[in-house]
């Protein structure tokens, strides 16, 4: 009865608030603003030409160095070497000196590219590459091989990939199996640390505000720090789902519009019409692999794991704002927090992608401060169902323990008042 | 009568700190109960385990003769000495929230707040927030939250401090109200005059330790001194005090007369009685002023608290 009372207020109180409701609705607006704004910019930056200068004493390379859409060399070895350098460090991005060399071979250690500012990396290594390609084959040609042959003796193999239950699988399932997973992960951060964080504040306000007196004289501290975290979770799972309806109707709308001029314009041109045709084969592989997964257990995983660990962690939240008397004062204890959260995306990030069953997946995915976001990202790749009852098990112990022994030091911290308390002090209130 | 509220030998430590030594205390039904000590005293944490916010290391609490359990919160009203309201939630929602928590139907809760809205006035508060609020106002709101659910015991934890004195009355008031109808009223404050003026019992609780309990007058009485004020108009007032100092122990005393007589100040030893000195007085002089003098609250508190 009081529960419920108390997870009423929590929901409210966060739900009217302005931040709240601003948060929700400007939020995907401004991903999506965020979104436009980088390819804008992105295709912006793509448009422009970089005019690179080209002194070319052996007349060796300039013929090689051909303009693209992305940069533009132009030949100055007609002028003298100090009147190219002028131009190009005047006029230009940099300049390509090719001195005066007695054989071919020499290129490969000769040539210098001056410029004002570092070159782009992407550039250097492109010009290295073209000296490379052009003395590989002088060299084939010395040894005496037939370079075109060889260029038709290379294939481009691809692999048939197919379980040993016989189901086909697409290279592409792979991203898309990254793509669930990391997603998974990254919200179950993403809720943990944004309403943790909320959880912690209305703690610390309760506290402030010396109401805390007045409330656990009507109920228990923890029902109050159950209610708060119930309460704050039920905002926040409005919230998500608020995104969700949100994002997909933005999603179509967008569809929509963008969708209808490309049809027409890729249907005027036989070339268009075939890119098109790829496209949406390529879209139809990922809906399709998609669809293979086991959604409704990822579904279900997802749930399970996202209510231990945001408990969990929110409980420790909970703590924190009871031990301390303002939010500033909380940094010291909320470091702890994040490491492990900050660990479970990297090691996601960095093991799971490219070896969803080694052992340091596998270690986090059991590890309970880590094995929603790591066990999340693995689910999508298959993940024995042992492996997940233990992982589950091992969480939800955890969770009564920290959640116990979180009670243990709410209970004792929101009537400290003053000063801020020690690791020591805190681990003191446990024996109260 | 049993006492409705009965303290048994209550023990709370805080790691090394012993915050309440073997307190015991009888609180009697109907009553205005002082509880006093200097800071830090132990009142606090006293207050906290009959309202269950913290529980006793040992010893034992009853209200009404049972064993203090969950179903005695909405029976308990507690207005803490730090007021605390949700500063951004409406004073209407608010106070439904807090009754409700006391176990109060939404309903009974509402019919409980308009009646009390109504009798301090403030019926155009209801969609207000409490940061809109001054400090007296929602001291205001904090009396109506802890007496709305008709609690059989209130506890006041420095009732008065933040009012004016026209809403320190007005308070006040009520408070005699509450206890005219049947409430049981504990009362923490260090303002002694207020102790004075309204608590017929009072128990001194120093160092963890309780050193006084029982009816004011009892209290008084214990703590009389046989100390009279006496102003007289002599022929010789150095010969007079002279006289005086040979057999009691004298003082030059000073209270508000209307003429200019000699005032003084005589403790006589036990077993001499008021009609004695008195009798002595008049042979000598016009006796203008005879006053016992009764020691205040304050008194006693100073005396109590510095001795030890």
């Amino acid at each position: 009865m009081s529960l419920s009372l108390i997870i009423k207020r929590e929901f409210n109180s966060k739900v009217r608030n302005k931040s709240f409701i601003v948060m929700t609705f400007l939020s995907p607006l401004l991903v999506v603003a965020m979104a436009v704004l980088i390819g804008y910019l992105a295709s912006l930056n793509g448009n422009e030409k970089v005019k690179i200068g080209v002194y070319d004493q052996s007349a060796m390379l300039k013929n090689d160095l051909k303009s693209s859409d992305k940069t533009e060399y132009i030949d100055l070895s007609d002028l003298s070497l100090a009147g190219a350098k002028q131009k190009a460090s005047n006029d230009f991005e940099g300049l390509v000196y090719v001195p005066k060399v007695d054989s071919l071979q020499q290129l490969s250690t000769k040539v210098e590219y001056l410029s004002n500012e570092s070159p782009n990396l992407d550039f250097v290594s492109g010009v290295e590459s073209i000296i490379d390609d052009k003395l590989t084959k002088a060299n084939l040609k010395n040894l005496g091989f037939d370079y075109d042959k060889i260029e038709k003796a290379k294939t481009e193999s691809n692999i048939h990939l197919s379980k040993f239950s016989g189901e086909e699988t697409f290279k592409e399932a792979s991203i898309v199996k990254i793509a669930i997973g990391g997603l998974s992960g990254y919200l179950i951060m993403m809720f943990v640390i944004i309403y943790g964080n909320m959880v912690m504040r209305s703690v610390i306000e309760e506290k402030t505000n010396r109401i805390i007196e007045i409330i656990i004289s009507s109920v228990k501290p923890f029902k109050l720090m159950m209610g708060k975290i119930i309460g704050t979770s039920l905002a926040g799972v409005l919230q998500f789902i608020i995104w969700s309806i949100l994002g997909v109707t933005l999603f179509f709308v967008l569809g929509s519009i963008f969708n209808v001029p490309m049809g027409s314009a890729a249907t005027s041109t036989p070339q268009g019409a075939q890119v098109a045709a790829e496209a949406t084969q390529g879209i139809q592989i990922y809906l399709s692999e998609i669809g293979k997964l086991p959604l409704f257990s990822i579904f279900i995983s997802f749930i399970v794991y996202f209510i231990g660990g945001y408990f969990l962690y929110s409980s420790l939240y909970a703590a924190i704002g009871a031990a301390v008397d303002s939010e500033t004062d909380s940094q010291q204890f909320l470091l702890p927090i994040i490491m492990p959260l900050m660990l479970g995306v990297y090691v996601g990030f960095f093991t799971v992608i490219s070896d969803p069953h080694g052992t340091v997946a596998t270690v986090f995915s059991m590890i309970p401060l880590t094995s929603p976001i790591v066990m999340m990202m693995r689910i999508p790749f298959g993940v024995p169902l042992w492996q997940i009852l233990v992982s589950v098990a091992i969480l939800f112990t955890t969770f009564f323990f920290v959640v116990w022994f979180a009670a243990k030091i709410y209970r004792i911290g929101i009537l400290m008042y003053g000063k801020k308390p020690t690791y020591k002090e805190i681990f003191k209130w446990l024996k109260y | 009568m049993e006492p409705i509220l009965e303290v048994k030998n209550v023990v709370k430590q805080y790691g090394d700190y012993t915050a309440l030594n073997s307190v015991s205390l009888q609180v009697p039904r109907g009553s205005i109960y002082g509880l006093l000590g200097p800071n830090g005293a132990g009142k606090t944490s006293l207050i906290r385990i009959i309202n269950q916010i913290t529980m006793p290391d040992s010893g034992e609490v009853f209200l009404d003769g049972e064993k203090l359990n969950p179903n005695h919160i909405g029976q308990i009203g507690y207005m803490p000495e730090e007021r605390g309201l949700y500063k951004t939630m409406k004073v209407g929602e608010q106070a439904l929230y807090l009754a409700q928590l006391k176990g109060l139907s939404k309903k009974e809760a509402k019919t409980q707040l308009e009646y009390w809205f109504e009798k301090l006035e403030i019926q155009g508060w209801w969609n207000k927030k409490i940061q809109e609020l001054s400090k007296g106002m929602a001291q205001k709101i904090q009396f109506v939250v802890t007496v709305l659910h008709q609690p059989k015991l209130l506890i006041f934890d420095e009732p008065f401090s933040g009012f004016d004195p026209v809403n320190a009355n007005l308070i006040k008031d009520e408070i005699l109200g509450l206890r005219d109808k049947g409430a049981t009223i504990i009362f923490s404050t260090h303002r002694m005059e207020s102790v004075e003026e309204m608590c017929d019992h009072i128990a001194l609780i120093h160092q963890s330790n309780k050193l006084i309990e029982g009816p004011l007058n009892e209290v008084k009485k214990q703590y009389r001194t046989n100390t009279f004020e006496v102003g007289v108009v002599t022929n010789n007032n150095h010969q007079f005090t002279g006289e005086l100092s040979q057999k009691y122990k004298v003082a030059p005393a000073n209270f508000k007369t209307l003429d200019d007589e000699l005032k003084l100040l005589v403790t006589v030893p036990e077993g001499v009685s008021s009609r004695q000195l008195l009798n002595e007085l008049v042979q000598k002089g016009d006796v203008t002023y005879f006053v016992e003098k009764i020691p205040s609250v304050n008194d006693i508190f100073i005396e109590t608290v510095s001795k030890r």
